[in-house]
């Protein structure tokens, strides 16, 4: 076998093992699961603020498509955002697409309340079969509130009406 | 807490990623097949003739694993079984060229191995094939933690009533099928012991402390599970002369003891057992004395006036150089006997493909243990945590511990490098190992259940009497 044949061979097996090195790496990177977190506003100052005006455009879009295709299945006037009003997390917004909304202490939680009065596993948040979204306290030390109103069972959420959690107050908006 | 953060959360569901692990599957036998046709060329100016055999063995292996994890555990880790099964591909790819040279391939040297590692390769996939079809859930294995510490025990101590191979006793020898390395399969089984163990018996380990000079120092009664194991990893060393099982367990011990009780002093603990307990045991016990001294005079002129296996391997690691010599065109034959098949096939990879290869190869192992963390990681439940934490951990300290032999950074031990090396118990009990990662991950990256619809939201309820 020449020597040439040999050479190109040596190199092109050292290629392809780091080649599948690297799209292992890649599989890894995009393996990531769990919650998204888009950072908007903050990054839109400075220089580089088209870039990141096209960045934070796709989730903005993907939002209102959503909402408006919820809108369509759910009634007229059907929240389409849950917004943290209080606490540590202000401003903290989650698209209401019908899945779960965990709320605790846990790290698995969709939102992570960093609050000293918050259970690990404290509430849910859920859409019923109309629709409806329902709060549901889950056995929480200090309880979760609904306005006033210590929750005992699953109670939906009027529009606007502020669910307290230690120190973190949650709202439901269109 | 008036700063306004303007985040928006979304929920990112884990996907099955099957296909992904296919698509790698596919790449992982490829590897291997063009490292098989490079060693024909090179050795004898052809393809060889069994390369199509091979592709299919290598492939029809991987791909009903691949079907078996597409049923079983759809939503396992998507990059486990394409490392391992291109581990394994190598490995035998590499015993097979080491074959083709006639010297170390002689009739007292056992012949060729590469067909036999193959039969292992498929029977160590069978066995993946059956913890997966069979271990529905991994938290069945905490209702056995104190039989698999019996069991695991008797696996430890058997070699001792067996000959010795090699300068260490970690064999069981079973007159007409051959010998048995019990530590490979007692890793997993311990394993499981220190998990569900630790898993009981964290919180007293890990709050019952005082705090001395930075340092959480635990009580005295609760260092007699650290001190036991210490003793019997001493015991090892001293009745089978084996440095790396003893390294593996005690090791083991300890990474699973931090990461249950996050404190510190566990380690520092450890580190002080463990470098005294060598010392002391290296004052008396010859093999171990000659270990120490080949490891820290690497090239000093054995009994018989030829050079040490440590200076033959370190010679193959330099002679290969960065880009390696490529495959099929190295010397390491000339470590004689089957040391190049199974303790120091690094060196080969080494010298055939290089610093590049080499570090490629250990980059694999690196993913392949950093997938096992990261399943510890996403594990819900505490056992499985430590259960995956243990195995990766137990993988990771014997790559270690043979990696660091061979290049001279510790003491050579008998230990072999997981899917690599030649040895039949070896690759048997990792591919064992990486189903039972499998099976975790897939427990831990299955989506959660939906919520059940909630009786205490009915408007009436019915009192049945």
């Amino acid at each position: 076998m020449s020597e040439l044949t040999l050479t190109v061979m040596r190199l092109g097996f050292l290629a392809v093992l780091w080649l599948f090195v690297i799209v292992a790496v890649q599989v890894i990177r995009s393996d990531l699961f769990g919650t998204r977190v888009t950072q908007r506003g903050a990054a839109r100052r400075g220089g580089s603020e088209a870039r990141a005006q096209r960045q934070a455009a796709p989730p903005q879009q993907q939002r209102r498509q959503d909402g408006g295709r919820g809108n369509n299945r759910q009634r007229r006037g059907a929240p389409t955002k849950l917004v943290v009003s209080e606490g540590s997390l202000t401003g903290t917004t989650v698209a209401l697409q019908g899945q779960t909304i965990s709320l605790g202490r846990a790290h698995d939680s969709t939102i992570v309340l960093d609050d000293d009065y918050a259970s690990s596993r404290h509430a849910r948040i859920y859409p019923d079969r109309d629709g409806q979204w329902i709060v549901e306290d889950l056995g929480s030390t200090n309880g979760t509130y609904l306005d006033r109103t210590r929750l005992t069972t699953p109670t939906p959420i009027p529009l606007g009406a502020p669910i307290r959690i230690g120190k973190t107050v949650i709202e439901l908006r269109k | 807490m008036s700063s306004t953060n303007t985040t928006t959360v979304g929920t990112i569901g884990a996907p099955s990623r099957r296909n992904t692990e296919l698509a790698m599957l596919l790449f992982a036998v490829l590897i291997p097949v063009f490292a098989y046709v490079n060693v024909g060329l090179a050795k004898d100016g052809s393809v060889p003739a069994g390369v199509l055999g091979y592709a299919l063995g290598l492939g029809l292996l991987a791909g009903v694993a691949h079907l078996v994890v597409r049923k079983w555990a759809p939503y396992a880790d998507p990059l486990m079984l394409p490392i391992a099964t291109l581990l394994n591909g190598l490995g035998l790819v590499f015993i097979w060229r080491l074959d083709q040279e006639p010297a170390i391939t002689t009739k007292q040297l056992g012949g060729a191995m590469a067909p036999g590692q193959l039969m292992w390769s498929t029977l160590g996939v069978g066995l993946f094939l059956a913890v997966l079809v069979f271990l529905k859930d991994h938290r069945v294995l905490q209702r056995y933690t104190y039989i698999s510490m019996v069991v695991a025990l008797a696996l430890l101590i058997a070699p001792v009533f067996f000959p010795a191979r090699f300068g260490a006793r970690i064999w069981i020898t079973i007159p007409g099928i051959g010998g048995l390395q019990p530590g490979e399969f007692a890793k997993i089984i311990i394993a499981i012991f220190f998990a569900g163990y630790l898993m009981v018996k964290r919180d007293a380990l890990a709050l019952a402390s005082r705090r001395f000079m930075g340092m959480y120092l635990p009580r005295g009664r609760d260092l007699g599970p650290i001190l036991v194991i210490w003793a019997l990893s001493l015991m090892i060393l001293v009745f089978e002369t084996d440095l790396g099982t003893s390294l593996l367990f005690f090791g083991l011990f300890v990474v699973m003891l931090y990461v249950a009780t996050e404190r510190t002093s566990w380690i520092v603990f450890g580190l002080l057992l463990s470098g005294g307990g060598a010392v002391a045991v290296a004052t008396f016990e010859s093999h171990v004395q000659v270990r120490v001294h080949n490891w820290l005079n690497p090239l000093e002129l054995a009994s018989n006036g030829g050079v040490t296996e440590t200076a033959q391997s370190m010679y193959s690691f330099g002679s290969g150089g960065i880009m390696g010599s490529g495959l099929g065109q190295g010397y390491s034959r000339l470590i004689g006997g089957i040391a190049p098949k199974s303790d120091y096939i690094l060196a080969t990879v080494g010298e055939e493909t290089g610093l590049a290869g080499l570090m490629g190869v250990l980059l694999l192992y690196g993913l392949l243990i950093e997938r096992g963390i990261r399943t510890a990681l996403a594990a819900r439940d505490p056992f499985g945590k430590l259960l995956a934490i243990g195995l990766s951990g137990a993988f990771a300290l014997q790559v270690f511990v043979v990696a660091g032999g061979v290049t001279g950074l510790i003491p050579l031990t008998g230990m072999t490098m997981p899917f690599l090396a030649q040895g039949g118990s070896s690759v048997i009990a990792n591919w064992a190992l990486v189903a039972i990662l499998l099976r975790i991950s897939d427990t831990a990256r299955r989506p959660a259940p939906a919520p059940a619809p909630s009786t205490d939201a009915e408007m009436t309820q019915v009192v049945r009497p």
